[in-house]
């Protein structure tokens, strides 16, 4: 093979619009007719046919999940209300909702915003934090193992790969999965069982993140049959970066280095097939194979490398391979690539699968050529693979040479601008919410569904995850995922926070990390479930003690087919939604990912996901040591709860568990909860609160419950003292789970000044800490009472998911 | 006073050589993160020190067995001065993977042997297992334990642990035996009163509730849990520490500082 050019040419310049589709189809190229035929004329003036490695190199670089090509072309949007129409036409959406809010807020702690592989705030005056949010649904849904491991060591790369690279901290995960008590006959043919999913996608991020050294901290699992065939992954990275390391250049003359991993076969057209729908056809080949250790070699030299300024700039080989990475760096100046210089796994390898292989482990460097020798000994030294396979140029074109022939020309400019922008109709019609009929409950049917509402899927303890994961290497993991007074309880943080302190020497601050999704909500509402999201975020990250005054915000979309109207609608919404919490908020997004397509077929029908959007929330707090965990501490104290409570139960976990169809989605008070926020983060700065739990889903008594057994306390709570908007009844007041609420513990001592922070507020002393381990909820109006063993709460919390 | 310099030797897959490093540091030592091949291109430089660690990671992916590949490679490369180092009583500590490094490099339970004799399986869960235990220090009635690095430490410590392979088992009974008598068996998974748990206390189902043990001489330790994770009370999970700051970490890295002063 070596000897030989191994480059066909590809008939393009005289075919059909037919068969043009059928040319792309063929090849996976993913691209719709429309780019085909800005494809066409390029060749025509150049007066030849394009070869395999060209087209594919257009393929990848305009690829859904390299370009964003839907949500950045052009969208016409029509929004139904009670039978009134608005229209609005977005020319890139992001730029007009997420992006825009970010602009407008304009915080000077942001230092690098939607621009580099993830979004960096400032830490202290010498160091910022990146974080970035990636998804990897179609590889995990395939090949659960191989995808999520992969997804995990993708975005380290990102972090790696963001300024001059970031150092890791920590790791997030998030997934959706189908139920994981599906009996196998349901299982559509062709697809995993859900479980097997889930098992083989937490092994693989367990495996990956656990060898890279890296503490998975944070995370959430959401269980509904929608996301059976099309499991949603989501993995995160947040690491620091010194602030003189966040600004790259590519300069003419800089040599082109790969490090790390070789090239093979594993992972060839992962970018293009994220645009295709799953079937039981998809090929696994599409998957990349990881190999951590790998990586983590990669991760120790880069940044010797880095504080020596032996590089001017670094990317990593993510979608679309040695492609997209080289066609990033080399945008403005151009780049000439050896194909046959670059490493490979193993021979037979042609010049576009070397070029657009997306094997792991790999990061592309731009090194001035004084650099040259010692960059590749620090390497080496430590048994990493550095090759210099070409270099930045200055005439702007993309050559790419095999065996001395060239096999592709092409001008970046076309590369990077050539595609035509998409223009796509959507449309949102607003479902009419209502009230449902008073939930009446007798005291026995409340106790039987506060123990169904705790080993709920989507409530119950996911310990069986949290612990596989080396969720406290480093140390630095201060505030952890499962938290208990004793380590033989333990109950569900809301956030973690990292303290740095082997990084940034005497440091005293630290890291929260947070998020917020509901998908439940966004199957009524979009709008809903993203400003919901958005709050829940929020509410985590300062439940332990954040500033929400310095907290940041990612987004990330996963939806179905954008080429229905409806679902492209509902996306629209939901942006609209993050631009408005945004502003009212104050507090801007930094870095975004969208993953659309995520669409299956069974027996020829299609089904998309229901829509996912993850709210990842990362924030600076002062102090680390001011801050707070949510099991009870000791008996005696009051118990607080903050803020209103609605009669909101549509998309609730009672209204899963009672089949309850009508109610209203919870709705997002800005004002109101960004007040209570900011005084919970003075309370907790005063040491006025001994433990603070954000309350989500299964409402109020879920989260008491929660903080009860997770200090192995007893509680005693006073429904009728709870505050709420209109009437309700004991089960709503109970299960509502209404935005804006948290419940506090604060010693009896505290209480007058606890009570003057939150005087403008909405709140009430509902209960005490009790020793006698019993959780009671009592309303004397209601001639209720709930009185159950906190130890057994606990085991109908534990129970669910121990596999 | 001239300082107390501890090396810390690191491979590809380590990942606990930081904290570590950060660990002695705050016992006022001074620690160097050292890869291997450096040492092996200047074998006499671990003369340098005073203190060896094998810190915790996954040293070359822990394919074949956890530690295997390293161990093997330390023998081969390293063998003669790293028995010379540890016959010549300074302090040597392998947490976690370092631990099973110990254990396969035959360093651990007997320098002297240098041989194999014990192992550190999959643990009984069959999973990776990362939570806080109860530790039963080594107390015995007739005479304390030669381990310089568990000196001072109360009856019942907590540390966390996080492992998939931690189940220690040695080769037969008679050196369990031999390893009671001579008090190297030196941290016991414990329940909070100091008997005898069961899983998830007991993470790994360790024969005897092994968690961590010596030689005879009490200079080398090795241990599953990591102590260079409780070095201040805020890594605790309810925040807990001796004196309202400290982690029990604290005292064992502090002991083998003032050892070597």
């Amino acid at each position: 093979m070596k000897n030989k050019t191994s480059c066909r040419t590809i008939e393009i310049l005289n075919l059909s619009d037919k068969e043009l589709i059928d040319l792309s189809a063929k090849n996976v190229l993913s691209l719709s007719l429309d780019e085909m035929k800005s494809v066409q004329p390029y060749f025509r003036k150049l007066k030849r046919n394009p070869t395999d490695v060209e087209i594919e190199t257009i393929a990848q670089t305009w690829s859904e999940h390299c370009k964003h090509k839907t949500l950045t072309g052009i969208i016409e949007y029509t929004e139904e209300k009670y039978s009134k129409k608005t229209k609005r036409t977005y020319n890139n959406l992001l730029k007009e909702t997420v992006f825009k809010a970010t602009m407008e807020l304009n915080k000077k702690w942001c230092l690098s915003v939607f621009k580099d592989n993830a979004g960096i705030i400032e830490f202290d005056a010498k160091n910022g934090v990146a974080f970035k949010v990636e998804t990897h649904n179609h590889p995990s849904a395939l090949e659960p193992y191989g995808g999520s491991a992969t997804g995990i060591g993708g975005v380290i790369r990102d972090i790696l790969g963001v300024g001059l690279g970031a150092k890791p901290l920590a790791n997030t995960d998030v997934f959706c999965f189908g139920n994981p008590d599906t009996k196998d006959s349901q299982v559509p043919e062709g697809m995993h069982h859900p479980k097997r999913i889930a098992k083989g996608v937490v092994a693989g991020v367990r495996d990956y993140g656990n060898r890279m050294g890296i503490p998975t901290v944070n995370g959430a699992v959401y269980f509904d049959d929608g996301y059976m065939a099309n499991p949603l992954v989501y993995c995160g990275t947040m690491g620091i970066i010194p602030k003189n390391k966040i600004d790259k250049k590519v300069n003419s003359g800089d040599l082109i280095l790969v490090v790390g991993g070789r090239t093979g076969r594993d992972g060839i057209h992962g970018a293009t097939f994220s645009s295709i729908q799953l079937d039981q056809e998809s090929d696994v080949s599409a998957v990349q194979i990881g190999n951590p250790i790998v990586e983590k070699k990669v991760l120790d030299t880069m940044l010797k490398a880095r504080d020596l300024n032996l590089y001017r700039a670094v990317t990593d080989c993510g979608a679309g391979g040695l492609s997209s990475a080289i066609g990033e760096l080399g945008e403005k100046t151009g780049a000439i690539v050896y194909l046959d210089k670059v490493p490979l796994k193993y021979d037979g390898l042609v010049p576009w699968e070397i070029w657009i292989s997306e094997a792991q482990e790999r990061m592309v460097f731009a090194v001035p050529p004084k650099n040259k020798k010692r960059i590749v000994e620090l390497f080496k030294k430590e048994n990493v693979e550095a090759v210099f396979v070409g270099e930045f140029t200055k005439d702007k074109k993309l050559t790419l040479k095999y065996n001395g022939h060239v096999v592709a020309s092409m001008d970046m400019s076309f590369l990077h601008d050539g595609i035509p922008k998409p223009k796509r109709p959507a449309v949102c019609k607003i479902k009419e919410e209502k009230v449902q009929k008073p939930i009446k409950m007798t005291s026995a049917d409340l106790s039987k569904t506060l123990k169904s509402a705790l080993s709920d899927l989507n409530v119950c303890s996911k310990e069986w995850i949290i612990r596989q994961y080396d969720h406290e290497v480093q140390g630095q993991t201060i505030v952890k995922p499962l938290q208990g007074t004793d380590i033989e309880v333990s109950g569900p943080g809301d956030a973690s926070v990292i303290f740095p302190y082997t990084s940034v020497n005497g440091t005293k601050k630290g890291v929260v990390l947070s998020n917020g999704l509901n998908p439940s909500y966004g199957k009524i509402n979009t709008y809903k479930m993203a400003a919901s999201a958005i709050e829940e975020s929020l509410r985590n990250a300062v439940a332990v003690g954040a500033d929400v005054e310095k907290m940041s915000l990612l987004d990330n979309f996963c939806w179905g087919n954008p080429n229905k109207p409806e679902i492209l609608g509902s996306l629209v919404r939901a942006a609209n939604a993050c631009y408005d919490m945004s502003k009212a908020f104050d507090i801007p997004f930094i870095s975004g990912k969208d993953s659309l397509h995520n669409e299956y077929s069974i027996g020829g029908k299609k089904y998309s996901i229901p829509p996912a959007l993850l709210i990842s929330a990362m924030g600076v707090i002062e102090n680390a040591a001011n801050t707070v965990t949510m099991p009870l501490k000791n008996d005696g104290n009051k118990i607080f709860v903050l803020g209103v409570t609605r009669n909101e139960i549509a998309g609730s976990v009672l209204a899963k568990i009672k089949n309850i169809k009508d109610g209203i989605v919870p709705v997002v008070y800005p004002k109101e909860s960004k007040e209570v926020m900011k005084r919970i983060y003075k309370a907790i700065n005063n040491g006025l609160i001994e433990s603070c739990h954000d309350c989500s889903e299964g409402g109020l008594a879920v989260a008491i419950s929660e903080m009860a057994f997770a200090g192995d306390k007893g509680v005693k709570v006073d429904i009728d003292a709870i505050r709420t908007k209109g009437k309700l009844s004991a089960a709503e007041i109970l299960f509502s789970e209404s935005n804006g609420r948290f419940i506090v513990e604060v010693i009896p001592e505290n209480e007058s000044k606890f009570r003057e922070i939150f005087k403008s507020c909405v709140f009430a002393e509902v209960g005490c800490v009790t020793e006698d381990k019993y959780v009671i909820f009592e309303s004397t109006k209601n001639k209720i009472k709930v009185k159950e063993k906190s130890r057994n709460l606990l085991k109908a919390w534990r129970n669910t998911i121990s596999w | 006073m001239k300082k107390v310099k501890a090396l810390i030797l690191r491979t590809a897959g380590t990942n606990c050589d930081y904290e570590t490093q950060a660990a002695f540091e705050m016992c006022s030592a001074v620690a160097e993160r050292v890869h291997i091949n450096s040492l092996i291109e200047n074998k006499d430089k671990i003369f340098e020190y005073d203190i060896l660690a094998f810190p915790g990671g996954f040293s070359y992916g822990d394919d074949i067995a956890s530690g295997k590949v390293l161990a093997n490679e330390i023998k081969n490369k390293l063998g003669d001065k790293i028995k010379k180092f540890s016959l010549s009583g300074k302090p040597v500590i392998g947490i976690c993977n370092g631990f099973q490094v110990l254990v396969k490099m035959g360093l651990l339970p007997e320098p002297k042997l240098f041989e194999q004799v014990s192992t550190l399986s999959y643990n009984d869960s069959d999973k990776f297992e990362c939570r806080w235990v109860y530790l039963k220090t080594e107390k015995k009635v007739k005479n304390e334990s030669n381990c310089i690095w568990t000196k001072n430490l109360p009856d019942i410590i907590t540390l966390p642990v996080a492992h998939g392979e931690g189940k220690f088992i040695p080769v037969n009974f008679k050196l369990l035996e031999e390893l009671n008598k001579n008090n190297q068996i030196v941290f016991r998974y414990s329940t909070r009163n100091g008997a005898i748990p069961e899983y998830p206390l007991a993470p790994n189902g360790s024969v005897e509730q092994i968690a961590g043990i010596c030689n005879t001489k009490g200079n080398i330790f090795g241990l599953m849990p990591h102590p260079e994770r409780y070095m201040f009370a805020l890594q605790h999970p309810a925040r807990e520490g001796f004196d309202g700051e400290y982690g029990w970490g604290k005292i064992i890295f502090q002991n083998a500082v003032d050892f070597v002063k």
